[in-house]
């Protein structure tokens, strides 16, 4: 494997960048903004009172135009698994396919059947069975992002499963470990919360823009209280579910954790880093290592986020890379070697099986079993390790933006809930400039947060066993390319549309009958 | 219940759910071949905008079924998906783009302020109707024409040399594409494409309230249906005379069988009677409306949907069934994927065919749904008195 053909393994990664990066500036807002719908909904059916059917109608149709696109950028990711990721495909699509048909059936169905009824059932079902129906929609499109994040949890902590030699691939073994594992649990919360917090901007921000224009008072306060509510709500929620994302990654993916904080080298008592500027020195010669310029720190604080003691000890990107023995932590080479050992056993093991000799190919068992747990560090065993290092500054950078922007919004929610609550909004016009300014932040946040998750792990598909080098497909890489630039032209164009549309429908308000 | 099942009982319990999901969403490929006639039905503005917001009701569905589908695959089939998926990569990525850019032409296309306005939004849904159809069809003939790649497992222990370690490795040209260029293959995608057409035009019948369209439609169907058949024989007595990729039960080596799936198709009665079945009630539901329109005209569609699941599913089992090699390899015939070969582990099937009890639950709420909204036929007026129009 001394001719990676690296430019395949870049596109390749970067056409899943760019659609899953496009597929996630829809999905959040129809996460939030279904449930936001639903509660809106129900509050007409119970009262009766028209105005809110007219509100709920209006964010219905932005709902709409929102949804379309989302399915649109959807439907390529569920592909590109096999389209540009084949041996990934095969080497965990026992366990990795199992959720994305289950998405399929218990979600996907859920939401397009009660999608229609939504939409074109106000005059033709009854009250209860259309309220009904928004619930629906709802709870399939949380359901669908709940298979989705397993999935995507499991290649980031791979649990439930057991290595088939004999037909060299994963094999799933507990399908409650798969679902229930405490990365699994985590990700979903955190991923749907944040996604309802971008929804209560949205919200809130649209609303603010109303008020700026002295236009559907009633309707943008309404509005607003829903969202502010149901912002803060989660907003609670994200606190105590991204506490446990740090905890997870420390323990699970201590690479990427280090490089979220930009440790170097580790320490006890270790500090948070809460601002912070990165530099790379000249005199270095590794690739990777950044120094700080500038930052301030809280004492400890990541010792308590990681393992929640202030003297635990948090290994650094050195301790990681060139190991160290107090803390008992291997290092990439050991485990490059060891890897090697490992794939090396499995071909020994299947020639040994081929040729009717049982005791050399128990004997390779062993060793490959023995060694799997470093497997996918063997195909760095002629490489420089220090390709299995991230890109830090845009870990570090991310992550810093997201929680700041995470704490505006928190802030955001309380002040406007306050003024909207005393009937003083109207008249608060920075405010409402903020709200408004606010859409737009939280879509980079809930960018960014993918951002730190995704190039954090860097370059494991599969945590500790798959890299991207040996996961992708053999295509050219010219064909890749085109890929590439189609999706960005369509993906552009249509995003390009969907705004011009959303504003449009924005401006010219709710619908001043209501049916 | 699926606990005491044998591995080769769920793994052919999981053939048949995909073909099923196959065959349905061949049926509800309607919406498709709907787009490709809209201009040749609606001669006015409110006529297209009728039959737009008839399949845009419906396009989601279609949608779903095709998503499903490929998670389906994936999840009980997956060295399929990782081989042609991987491989035949221009021929998925053409399919999945025109299926991108249907998504939001329903949607976007009366919406003011669309960017590209509503012709650009019906050309879209037209480029979807035409290559998704044709594209899907010339894939799935695939299954019995075979392709070029060879698969080794054990390519992933490459650790040294210039080859890089992939399990399935892609021997045609042009990455997929060459599947086009078949005339067989181009038989069964031009089926799909004037079936899709004959199909709108009974759902248009079932639900359409407006004279004019009615009259053009009855016109189209004939003119679509002479089409369908010629190329639905052609590529039919081709299969059943040519050599098929069969497989050895005992030493599990595949091989060329002349006749295969016409043997395939005497060798299981149950699947050639649903083949007969299928393609009679395709044939009566074009028929019927031809014969006797002025009763029959809305009975069209559930002969000839229902005649197209059973016709469709039978072809996927004809394809999987009897040792037989399902994604058939023309450059390394040993490396053709058959049911047993492909499939994901004795656990994962079980775990899939407990989730798969699902699947009349679903059915039955998008029935009752679909019911709930679908009870009257559909003129401009009732266009007009909705909120959210296409």
């Amino acid at each position: 494997m001394e001719q990676v053909d690296f430019s395949l393994v870049n596109w390749s990664r970067a056409q899943f960048a760019l659609t899953a990066m496009y597929h996630y500036l829809f999905v959040p807002l129809t996460l939030g903004l279904s449930f936001i719908i639903a509660f809106m909904e129900t509050h007409y059916v119970r009262t009766g009172d028209p105005e809110w059917k007219r509100i709920t109608k209006f964010w219905m149709t932005l709902f709409a135009i929102n949804f379309a696109i989302g399915v649109a950028t959807g439907l390529i990711l569920e592909f590109e698994f096999g389209t540009n990721w084949s041996n990934y495909s095969w080497f965990v699509g026992d366990i990795f396919g199992a959720p994305l048909a289950i998405e399929g059936i218990m979600a996907f169905f859920l939401e397009s059947t009660f999608f229609a009824v939504m939409f074109f059932g106000w005059n033709k079902v009854s009250k209860k069975f259309h309220l009904i129906s928004t619930w629906l929609v709802a709870i399939g499109s949380n359901l669908s992002a709940l298979w989705i994040l397993v999935a995507n949890a499991w290649m980031q902590h791979p649990a439930g499963m057991k290595f088939n030699p004999d037909t060299a691939r994963n094999e799933m073994a507990n399908f409650w470990e798969v679902l229930f594992s405490p990365v699994a649990i985590n990700k979903f919360f955190h991923t749907v919360t944040s996604a309802y917090v971008l929804s209560s901007v949205f919200v809130i921000g649209v609303s603010a823009w109303f008020l700026l224009k002295h236009r559907e008072i009633l309707f943008a306060k309404k509005s607003i209280i829903v969202a502010s509510v149901f912002g803060l709500f989660a907003s609670f929620l994200i606190i105590i579910t991204g506490d446990g994302s740090a905890r997870n990654m420390a323990k699970y993916q201590p690479m990427k954790f280090a490089a979220m904080e930009n440790i170097y080298t580790g320490q006890q008592n270790a500090p948070l880093a809460v601002i912070g500027f990165l530099q790379k020195s000249h005199a270095d010669t590794l690739i990777n290592k950044q120094d700080f310029t500038f930052k301030v720190e809280i004492p400890s604080l990541l010792s308590i986020m990681a393992f929640q003691d202030a003297s635990a000890y948090v290994p650094g990107i050195d301790d990681i890379v060139n190991g160290n023995k107090q803390h008992n932590i291997m290092s990439y080479k050991e485990r490059s070697e060891k890897g090697k050992v490992s794939i090396m056993s499995l071909a020994e093991y299947n020639n040994a099986k081929k040729a009717g000799n049982d005791s050399i190919a128990n004997a390779a068992l062993a060793k490959f079993e023995d060694n799997y747990a470093h497997f996918g560090y063997g195909y760095y065993a002629n490489r420089d390790v220090n390709e299995l290092v991230p890109n830090i500054p845009l870990t570090f950078y991310s992550f810093r933006i997201m929680v700041g922007l995470g704490l505006h919004f928190i802030a955001l929610f309380i002040v406007i809930l306050i003024l909207t609550r005393k009937n003083k909004i109207e008249n608060k016009r920075f405010i409402l400039y903020t709200a408004l300014w606010s859409i737009p932040l939280a879509y980079i946040a809930s960018e960014l947060g993918w951002v730190v998750a995704e190039v954090g792990r860097q370059p494991w598909v599969i945590q500790d066993i798959l890299p991207t080098i040996a996961a992708v497909s053999q295509i050219n890489t010219a064909s890749v390319q085109i890929t590439f630039w189609i999706f960005f032209i369509i993906f552009s164009g249509l995003l390009i549309a969907e705004i011009k549309i959303m504003a449009s429908q924005i401006k010219k308000g709710p619908e001043t009958e209501s049916k | 219940m699926f606990e005491t099942f044998q591995y080769i009982t769920l793994q052919q319990y999981w053939w048949i759910i995909v073909s099923l999901l196959g065959a349905f969403l061949v049926f509800l490929m309607f919406v498709q071949g709907g787009q490709t006639i809209i201009y040749t039905l609606g001669k006015s503005e409110d006529e297209r905008t009728i039959l737009v917001n008839l399949l845009g009701r419906k396009w989601e569905i279609t949608f779903t079924t095709l998503v499903t589908f490929g998670g389906a695959f994936f999840a009980s089939f997956p060295l399929f998906y990782s081989t042609s998926f991987g491989g035949a990569y221009w021929v998925w990525m053409l399919i999945l783009i025109a299926f991108v850019v249907q998504a939001v032409s329903y949607e976007y296309r009366k919406k003011p302020n669309n960017l590209f306005g509503h012709r650009f939004y019906e050309i879209l849904l037209y480029v979807n109707g035409l290559l998704g159809t044709i594209l899907i069809g010339t894939a799935v003939a695939t299954f019995f024409t075979g392709s070029q790649f060879s698969v080794n497992k054990m390519n992933l222990t490459l650790l040294t040399g210039n080859k890089m370690p992939i399990i399935s490795e892609w021997t045609g040209v042009a990455h997929g594409l060459e599947a086009a260029f078949n005339i067989q293959n181009l038989a069964l995608g031009l089926t799909v494409f004037f079936l899709a057409r004959v199909l709108a035009t009974l759902y248009f019948m079932n639900r359409v309230n407006n004279t004019e369209i009615i009259y053009r439609i009855k016109k189209q169907l004939l003119f679509n249906a002479i089409p369908f058949v010629i190329f639905f024989l052609t590529f039919t007595i081709w299969l059943m005379l040519s050599k098929g990729f069969a497989v050895n039960p005992a030493t599990k080596e595949v091989f060329l069988e002349p006749y295969k799936y016409l043997h395939n198709l005497i060798a299981m009665p149950i699947v050639a009677a649903l083949f007969v079945v299928g393609v009679a009630l395709v044939l009566l539901g074009i028929i019927l409306p031809i014969m006797c329109f002025e009763k029959c005209h809305t009975k069209g569609i559930w002969a000839s949907g229902i005649g197209t699941i059973l016709t469709v599913f039978s072809l996927f089992l004809l394809a999987g069934f009897n040792n037989t090699a399902y994604y058939p390899s023309t450059y390394n015939l040993q490396s053709s994927l058959t049911i047993e070969n492909s499939s994901s582990s004795l656990y994962t099937l079980k775990i899939m065919s407990y989730v798969s009890l699902l699947v009349p639950i679903v059915i039955a709420y998008t029935w009752y749904a679909w019911r709930s909204i679908d009870s009257k036929k559909i003129d401009i007026e009732e266009i007009k008195t909705e909120s959210h129009v296409y």
